[in-house]
């Protein structure tokens, strides 16, 4: 039976997510082979995508994608007999719950033994319903690149012995903050870059946000879940003031905090509370509630900068880095001062000479410190430093400002 | 699933090793003991390495012909000061056995191939 109209494509993005990763975790539970099921199960997105639009969407079309996925894993089964030697290589511990198998396919995908582009193009495929083309198209790599990467990933997974299953706590919490860095980095590559529209139906930072939903429902009492899904509330919430009309960067100052979104802020306000009542903080709660006291401001000035210092403090004893370092000298710098901050900032000259932000930073500092000279070359070697078209439009206009 | 753990260091690795107290020495090597001792079932054959000062290489050329120098294959950077075979699931649990090991440097994991 099919549907007579053919349902936009958005909605059948909405069919591949939901059912790619349902479908790849169900026939890697009955044959025990993730390669396979990841294959079976993309050959049958591919021939969706083909019959389709062209002959409706069948009434269930899960139903349908797990049917031609399945006689596909039969018949390559049947066909090649070394399938079938390979079934025995992995181990698939019985898990009764069905939710849990796609918890315990993203943790394949996002598998710390294997590399972080391979763990991408992995979660993507496997659990989102990606095909190899989409992937390619998503990280300006050719289509051969991408494919090429998959097999060695999913050839790694069998001879290296990388287990389906979810393993108990600590363990946990290590293989998440792994997951959780993957989603993340998909997050801002959708977000940040504009090579994040992979076409006008999917968009990165969108199945990112929808993978993290879907682990808030898979471990709802996991913070560090919540956190992220919070932080990427935030960001979107402020996503339509980042760019003024003519495509140039706004920052944070600048921007028109009339655009920001509302409903998204306070949604990511009640997440970092409920994250909260779990008593486990974590890099990710405590990043959204920097970007959750920004939010709240009414303006750039009255941010509460004393609330953000403490929580950059907080940063650096769990997750320490110089970046997290420079964040919070700007937030030392609104509230001791700009001398002060300079003080700070130069600690960690010697490790962030190379990163243009610190040098903008530091611009801005001597700037209001009235040292005109070194403010220009330090703004200069920002300039130097960046390879962000948009950014380094925002630099050049500082620069003529003075 | 059989795995071979190499058990690799760096010269850095070497120089804080050789700069042990002998009575760190005592306790490294008492820790290695017990984590020998403790993944005992799980454990197949395997040994510690003489010095790379002893090692002798044989390369074989693109013609055939075997070339004898003394030397370790990999120039001095990684040095493999032993190895042993384990025995265990999969790769999760070789995992948390190679994190658990007690003498420092660089644990490499090897997937042994399954003989038929």
């Amino acid at each position: 039976m099919r549907s007579a109209a053919v349902p936009a494509e958005a909605a059948l993005v909405e069919v591949f997510r939901e059912q790619a990763g349902r479908i790849t975790a169900a026939l890697m539970r009955r044959f025990g082979d993730f390669d396979l099921a990841e294959e079976c199960t993309q050959d049958a997105v591919v021939a969706a995508l083909e019959s389709w639009p062209r002959d409706g969407v069948p009434a269930n079309p899960g139903a349908w994608l797990q049917t031609v996925a399945t006689r596909r894993v039969l018949n390559q089964l049947e066909r090649d007999q070394r399938y079938r030697r390979k079934l025995a290589r992995l181990t698939v511990e019985p898990q009764p719950d069905e939710q849990d198998d796609r918890l315990r396919l993203i943790l394949i995908c996002c598998h710390p033994a294997l590399s972080r582009e391979a763990q991408v193009a992995l979660t993507l495929r496997a659990v989102c319903g990606f095909t190899t083309a989409e992937i390619a198209r998503a990280f300006v790599a050719p289509e051969a690149t991408v494919a090429q990467r998959l097999v060695r990933a999913k050839r790694k997974i069998g001879l290296a012995g990388i287990p389906f299953r979810v393993p108990s706590r600590p363990e946990l919490g290590e293989r998440l903050s792994e997951v959780l860095a993957v989603l993340y980095l998909l997050f801002n590559e959708g977000h940040l870059s504009t090579l994040g529209a992979v076409s006008s139906q999917r968009n990165l930072a969108e199945d990112a946000q929808w993978l993290v939903r879907l682990l808030t429902k898979l471990l709802p009492d996991e913070p560090e879940v919540l956190g992220l899904l919070a932080l990427m509330k935030l960001h979107l919430a402020r996503g339509a003031s980042r760019f003024n009309l003519s495509g140039e960067m706004v920052l944070l100052a600048d921007q028109d905090r009339g655009l920001w979104d509302r409903a998204q802020i306070t949604e990511a306000i009640v997440l970092i509370e409920r994250a909260g009542h779990l008593g486990r903080p974590g890099p990710y709660q405590i990043e959204a509630a920097i970007a959750a006291c920004h939010a709240e401001a009414p303006s750039f000035e009255a941010t509460d900068w004393q609330q953000i210092v403490v929580l950059y403090d907080m940063l650096m004893a769990i997750a320490p880095s110089p970046v997290v370092r420079l964040n919070r000298t700007i937030a030392v710098w609104k509230v001791d001062g700009a001398a002060a901050a300079l003080h700070e900032l130069e600690e960690i000259a010697p490790v962030l000479d190379g990163y243009h932000l610190f040098h903008a930073a530091r611009g801005e500092m001597l700037t209001e410190l009235g040292r005109r000279e070194q403010a220009r070359a330090a703004q200069l070697r920002a300039l130097d430093l960046t390879g962000n078209p948009a950014e380094q439009a925002l630099l050049r206009r500082r620069l003529f400002d003075q | 699933m059989k795995y071979v753990f190499l058990f690799c260091g760096t010269a850095a690795d070497q120089a804080a090793f050789d700069a042990l107290s002998p009575e760190e020495l005592k306790q490294r090597y008492a820790q290695v003991g017990r984590w020998f001792a403790e993944n005992h079932a799980r454990l197949g054959p395997g040994n510690q390495l003489q010095g790379p000062e002893s090692a002798t290489t044989v390369r074989f050329q693109s013609d055939g012909k075997p070339i004898v120098k003394d030397g370790l294959f990999l120039e001095g950077k990684e040095i493999v000061g032993g190895y042993t075979e384990v025995d265990v699931a999969n790769l999760d649990e070789a995992l948390a056995m190679a994190k658990s090991w007690p003498g420092r440097g660089t644990v490499e994991i090897r997937p042994v191939i399954q003989q038929r």
